[in-house]
């Protein structure tokens, strides 16, 4: 496997100038993204059509209501807890990943992978380990009692677990990975040259991050960061543990709770426009930035070596965010789940274990796909048309999975009830929902959700690609697909694998679609976690709550082995060659 | 021009189709009930009958997933645990009349739907959860949680929740609109703090200190009391007594564990043997010592642990005409920010 082969870097400003236009071959290119795009966006449209055209039948004035009760408080609260969300993980996750790629020091070869670790844990399991180790009866406060002799709340002043700034706290400490993981990409592809170059003009390490790495990785932070706040706009487990009503949580809770499909309906409306502001302030801050690597070999930089206090600081830096998302909150499951070894025999958890893989790897690998189609067909034709296809396609990520579920299970249904009926007039007797009873609406739902996700990095990926190669490749007759498969999958195929992996976590975590659009007698571990949580039974859930752990660790370790490479192995022995003379 | 491997594809399609066996002794539950609470049951009915149950446990919203999914939809029966929920499907018209002498021989009509779309199989009432050692009252009525003397006292779960929203839509019957977000301001300026986590959480607060009284379902205290699982729930369900708070016409608030026939319901008569079943004296004493909660049939007794706490008066007010109110309440529970907590 071979990172990127680049040497040189260009940045130029201003747009890049389209390719030839597109020719009758680039059709089909076009056509396929529509086709992806109809795909993702029919749940929305449904959802539109919902909220505009009233089909559950309601009475009054839901929006009015809705507009002076509860969008001013939800709609501040989201606000606050993007913005507090945004800036904790592009903080940590930039730092994190720029300590790893570009410094040398004990341990620096673990945290490498460690910091992904916290991508197997979902945010609602986080808030509930959170609220178990802090609330009165958890060992945090069990110890200040113990310490001063406390008795009883009323004797001493302890902040509120179930607050703003807590769930900022909890979903910040397992999403940053999602900055984390295309920042370290970009550091380590970033060429040793540019670097070099920059320190040899003098420029000190910091100097050399803020003026020339970090702006070279911008993009990858801001797929990183838009990512982290699609999430954190679709959360609500840990949302509604924690007693912070987000937008979210409210468009749930008008559906569900109140049936009010037209008000949630109205409710996501909002939602999308906030998603389409994030998706075009993403575009925006990328507009004037290409890359373009010209195709020779590779020299991995070779970073600083940190000594004495500096290393150290480098280690509590790295291994500060993984404790808080993944070693606490994996301990405390584990030390639960240590009392509940029985569980682990029980069948049920055994197939929600096997159901949720394959359901997860069926999602990766239609998403990737689609994501792969949407990217490059964006390369192929610069034009409006596919850029707004492309944005469409993306928007499913922020929206609710409740309220996406509903918007799939309604044509859905649909289908499946004709050909139900078509069974009965042919054979006598119905098929029932054969599509949702298969399990395609949960793929569905999973590509609809995740596509953003794998859209983002691959495009970031292909960017990296330079025009010229698809220019030589055309000219020496290549198609637009045999340039995809002959020239940039197998010069992007680490991102075509992080994509993958990014959505296979990402479905194994997926909580409030599946709950909706799962068949009968058809559980995940994500549902079953969650049934045993919301009777606030967290141990009971603790052993399938591992076991997602466990599922998504085995796709990370692919991952940071990935990142690694036969180069970074190369330069690694070369460092330790250099210190041992 | 057809050719004739399409023809033969279709021919195979159609036989394919033909071979889908028919209906096997089965049928396909909807519920809202946590499933330590029902599988028990669920079983002890596949014992007797040799009918297989398949579940769908859900917590939001599959009334919902039961209309999106039309005539083809699998659901037979709907089990919810709250009657506004099950109005709800009726007005949805997802459900169909349970016509069953057996049922309305077990279940008093307070219970159930007039006509007949929907059965209640246990009752439980929302009670005041009340510590030991700082809580001196033996008496409170729901008027008296808006009184001032609680003030930074009370704590509850959302006002959002279908328990809660069912207590308001009950006060909305008793007091008119006005009267009940009056009372609401009240009740909210005396919480310790944004209303969270669930009935559980609640005693577990009382227990804590953190507060004094709280409202929560009768048989979590049952639940609480006897959970040799997590043995600290008993010292929780130890801290507090419970108090049956009244309207002024003297009954407590209940609300119902019950279920629905759906209108497609495609084991038709599976559903009903089901339905049958859960309204039989076996399954309704199952519940009680189960459950804790209170059978709806009458003269069969509750658990030792429920009978301990004292008798309970239902409310007399038909749980339809409560579940009308539920609108209003949920728009009461946001006109006065409840779930902002006391300070805003």
């Amino acid at each position: 496997m071979s990172l990127a082969t680049e040497t040189s870097t260009t940045i130029t400003t201003g747009d890049i100038p389209p390719l030839a236009p597109a020719t009758r071959a680039d059709r089909p290119w076009i056509v396929a993204v529509a086709v992806v795009a109809a795909l993702a966006v029919a749940p929305l449209a449904a959802i539109l059509a919902i909220s505009t055209l009233n089909i559950s039948g309601e009475t009054g004035a839901t929006w009015a209501h809705l507009l002076s009760t509860v969008l001013p408080g939800t709609a501040l609260t989201t606000v606050l807890l993007m913005v507090g969300v945004g800036l904790v993980t592009a903080v940590v996750g930039t730092v994190a990943a720029w300590i790893v790629a570009m410094c040398r020091f004990p341990g620096r070869g673990v945290f490498e992978w460690a910091l992904l670790l916290p991508l197997a844990i979902p945010t609602y399991i986080v808030a509930y380990v959170h609220v178990e180790l802090l609330d009165f009866t958890g060992p945090v406060q069990g110890a200040i009692r113990a310490v001063f002799g406390f008795k009883s709340a009323r004797d001493y002043w302890f902040p509120d677990i179930r607050s703003l700034p807590s769930a900022i706290f909890v979903m910040s400490s397992v999403l940053y990975p999602y900055v984390y993981i295309p920042a370290r990409a970009m550091f380590g592809l970033q060429s040793a040259t540019t670097l070099e170059v920059a320190r040899t003009l003098g420029a000190g390490p910091w100097r050399v991050f803020f003026r020339v790495a970090l702006p070279l990785a911008r993009p990858a932070l801001v797929v990183g960061v838009t990512l982290v706040l699609m999430e954190t706009l679709n959360d609500i487990g840990a949302v509604e543990y924690l007693g912070v009503k987000t937008l979210t949580f409210s468009i749930y809770d008008t559906w569900l709770n109140r049936g009010s499909l037209g008000g949630a309906a109205q409710l996501a409306t909002v939602m999308l426009v906030i998603v389409f502001a994030l998706i075009t302030a993403e575009r925006h801050a990328r507009r004037h930035q290409r890359f373009h690597g010209a195709s020779t070999k590779v020299r991995a930089a070779t970073g600083y070596k940190l000594g004495g206090r500096m290393a150290a600081l480098a280690f509590l830096a790295c291994l500060t965010p993984v404790l808080i998302g993944f070693v606490v909150p994996a301990g405390m499951l584990a030390d639960y789940t240590s009392r509940r070894l029985d569980t682990f025999l029980d069948p049920t958890v055994q197939r929600a274990a096997l159901d949720s893989f394959l359901l997860a790897v069926a999602a990766a690998l239609v998403t990737v796909a689609a994501g792969l189609v949407v990217a490059y067909a964006m390369r192929v034709s610069r034009t409006r048309v596919v850029a707004a296809l492309a944005r469409f396609a993306s928007v499913g990520y922020a929206v609710p999975g409740t309220v996406l579920a509903l918007g799939i299970l309604v044509p859905l249904s649909g289908i499946d009830n004709l050909i139900d009926r078509t069974a009965k007039l042919l054979t006598g007797h119905g098929t029932g929902l054969v599509l949702i009873a298969s399990g395609a609406g949960l793929v569905y739902a999973y590509f609809s959700r995740f596509l953003a996700a794998a859209f983002g990095s691959i495009e970031s990926g292909l960017a990296r690609v330079s025009v010229h190669l698809d220019m030589a490749a055309r000219t020496l007759g290549r198609s637009g697909g045999r340039v995809l498969t002959e020239i940039h999958m197998p010069l992007i195929r680490p991102v075509l694998v992080s994509a993958g992996i990014l959505v296979f976590v990402d479905a194994m975590k997926e909580l409030p679609a599946t709950l909706l659009l799962k068949p009968f007698n058809f559980e995940t571990l994500a549902t079953f976690v969650y049934a045993q949580a919301s009777r606030e039974a967290v141990a009971d859930g603790a052993p399938a709550a591992l076991l997602i752990v466990l599922v998504g660790l085995v796709p990370l370790v692919t991952l940071s082995r990935i990142g690694r490479g036969r180069e970074a192995r190369l330069s690694g022995r070369r460092t330790r060659a250099r210190d041992t003379t | 021009m057809i050719s004739n491997t399409s023809v033969r594809a279709a021919v195979l399609g159609v036989v394919a189709l033909a071979a889908v066996p028919a209906a096997a002794a089965e049928v396909n539950v909807y519920t809202y009930r946590e499933k330590p609470l029902i599988q028990p049951l669920f079983d002890k009915f596949t014992q007797e009958t040799g009918i297989k149950v398949n579940v769908v446990y859900g917590s939001k919203g599959l009334e919902e997933r039961i209309k999106a999914e039309g005539q083809a939809s699998p659901a037979d029966v709907l089990m919810t645990v709250d009657a506004a929920l099950l109005v709800r499907a009726r007005e949805l018209d997802i459900t169909q009349p349970i016509k069953s002498a057996k049922v309305e021989a077990a279940v008093p009509a307070q219970f159930r739907d007039p006509d007949g779309n929907w059965v209640g199989f246990t009752y439980r009432a929302r009670v005041i959860y009340a510590s030991k050692d700082r809580v001196k009252d033996t008496k409170i009525s729901y008027a008296d949680l808006a009184d001032p003397k609680w003030k930074g006292k009370f704590c509850v779960r959302s006002g959002q929740h279908p328990y809660n929203i069912a207590l308001i839509s009950a006060a909305i019957a008793h007091w008119g609109t006005d009267k009940t977000e009056t009372w609401l301001k009240g009740v909210k300026a005396n919480l310790t703090g944004k209303p969270a986590g669930n009935d559980r959480s609640q005693v577990k607060a009382i227990f804590s200190g953190e507060c004094d009284i709280a409202l929560g379902n009768t048989y979590y205290y049952g639940l609480m009391a006897n959970n040799d699982k997590e043995p600290e729930q008993k010292e929780w369900a130890k801290s507090v007594k419970v108090i049956f708070p009244t309207f002024e016409t003297g009954g407590s608030h209940v609300n119902i564990g019950g279920a629905a026939l759906t209108k497609y319901a495609p084991h038709k008569d599976e559903a009903m043997k089901l339905i049958e079943f859960m309204a039989s004296d076996e399954a309704q004493e199952a519940y009680a010592s189960l459950n804790y909660e209170y059978p709806v049939k009458p003269g069969i007794g509750v658990a030792q642990t429920i009978k301990d706490l004292g008798a309970v008066t239902p409310d007399k007010i038909n749980l339809g005409e409560v579940a009308k109110h539920r609108g209003a309440a949920a728009d009461l529970v946001d006109k006065v920010g409840f779930d902002n907590g006391p300070a805003s």
